[in-house]
């Protein structure tokens, strides 16, 4: 049986972590490959790095870094962030990683999600969404938004068509995250990725809102995730991955255990 | 030294890379010389099963492959190397390089997992493997070892190739071969621990030839 998975999230500026990482008993690691590795080790199923790097020049650290990464650690990567060209997605998979994570770019150019599915193949593309709750109404009949450029951007569209329009394209996985759970450490937004994986077939990644071990097991049984992505409850050292994964595996939730 | 064979068909640096943290020698080449002179080859291969067969035929690495086969060089085929092992592909509706009886099958969106849930294609994910056979890829890896797969069509070779099969709305068949022929489902390069092994004791077998056994 497919296990479920822990995705952990790091954010990488200019070549560093934005945010320090505690390791139970140790000190603030700002090194993303020493991070990636340490986190492989602890059981991580997958690695995302958001590039958030401001200019484009400075890409060539963010590359360096996954290629680091990519000698490293041998579990799937996942790369996003300012990617907007069908070369960028090329740089970032000949650099090791095997997913592309499109958010903005995929709102602004939907063919670049074709265009990416049909060169590299379906698995090889993720969609991120940023989505907001809303009043239900002619323009967001699900009642969920969707937002760019960080969350900051609304634009007119559904998310849930959205979702739907994406796996068209070709995307072979979707990362929602709720910007109304995001920060807040009070649990997924259940009914949003429960609606988004009874709408389509792929793969649904839940983001935004884990603050504790039942959090994630509700994702993963109730909110029907595939995979459930976790960035400071883990970052701050509040739990392990072994702890969460424990917490989901003793309630029936199929998980990876020996790595 | 093992050579992992180009034919332009997706990523082949991530064999690569997993090899040379294991410090076991290796080279990406489309040169038929290195490929016969390979101690084991590596047939690795992400995308579409047609495009693949077209570049296999477009390089000439098809043919180079069942020949090493013919003469015994041990191979490993990964994901789509392994479904295009077989005779034929549903995708595209390929017919394929049929070292193997055989054919690639499709995953079926209404199959269900063992919770009742619908499954979710492609199959992404990492899973566990069912030994049927014992083979000297197996060594030292444990039983609850899990390894990444990421695919939308199964193989599903002559039964007595069988070595492991994997549970996803029913069962597949995720590792199969014969002799010194393999191929796995999944990506060892991208499974962690039981991954590397894994290509360490087809580079072992390769090495040693059949004492590994």
């Amino acid at each position: 049986m497919l296990s479920k998975r822990i995705v952990l999230c790091l954010d990488v500026r200019d070549g560093k972590l934005t945010k320090g990482i505690k390791f139970a008993g140790n000190v603030d690691i700002g090194d993303p490959v020493e991070s990636a590795r340490r986190y492989s080790e602890e059981g991580a199923d997958e690695i995302v790095f958001y590039d958030i790097t401001a200019s484009a020049e400075r890409r060539g650290i963010f590359l360096d870094v996954v290629e680091k990464v990519a000698s490293q650690v041998f579990v799937p990567l996942c790369v996003g962030g300012g990617l907007s060209h069908i070369d960028d997605l090329d740089a970032v998979l000949q650099a090791g990683a095997e997913k592309i994570s499109l958010n903005t770019a995929a709102v602004k150019k939907p063919e670049l999600i074709s265009e990416g599915a049909a060169r590299y193949g379906s698995q090889a593309i993720v969609v991120g969404m940023d989505v907001l709750k809303v009043e239900p109404n002619e323009i967001f009949p699900s009642g969920y938004q969707i937002y760019i450029n960080g969350g900051r951007t609304p634009v007119a569209l559904d998310a849930l068509a959205w979702a739907k329009q994406c796996q068209e394209l070709g995307a072979g996985e979707l990362c929602i995250n709720s910007i109304d759970a995001d920060g807040t450490l009070d649990g997924y937004e259940l009914n949003l990725n429960a609606m988004m994986a009874e709408a389509v077939n792929i793969p649904i990644i839940a983001s935004g809102g884990a603050g504790n071990p039942a959090h994630i097991h509700e994702v993963l049984t109730r909110g029907r995730a595939s995979a459930a992505l976790l960035a400071s409850i883990v970052h701050y050292g509040q739990y392990t991955i072994k702890q969460l994964k424990d917490y989901a595996s003793e309630r029936g939730v199929p998980m990876r255990l020996t790595w | 030294m093992l050579a992992i064979l180009d034919y332009k068909a997706g990523n082949q640096t991530s064999v690569a890379r997993a090899l040379n943290f294991l410090k076991v020698p290796c080279v990406i080449t489309d040169s038929r010389n290195e490929v016969a002179n390979a101690k084991g080859i590596i047939f690795p291969g992400v995308g579409a099963a047609g495009q693949a067969m077209q570049n296999l035929q477009s390089t000439g690495m098809g043919e180079v492959l069942i020949e090493a086969v013919s003469r015994g060089i041990p191979v490993l085929g990964i994901c789509l190397g392994c479904q295009i092992m077989l005779e034929a592909s549903a995708e595209n509706n390929t017919r394929t390089l049929g070292i193997v009886p055989g054919e690639c099958l499709a995953f079926d969106p209404a199959w269900q997992e063992e919770n009742g849930e619908r499954i979710r294609v492609p199959h992404m994910g990492w899973n566990s493997l069912k030994v049927q056979r014992p083979s000297a890829l197996f060594k030292g890896i444990e039983p609850e070892a899990q390894f990444y797969f990421v695919h939308s069509y199964y193989p599903c070779p002559a039964g007595e190739f069988v070595l492991a099969t994997t549970y996803y709305g029913r069962e597949f068949c995720s590792v199969y071969g014969k002799d010194a022929l393999w191929a796995v489902q999944f990506h060892p390069e991208k499974s962690g621990r039981p991954g590397l092994r894994l290509l360490r004791n087809f580079y072992d077998y390769c090495v040693e030839g059949r004492d590994a056994e």
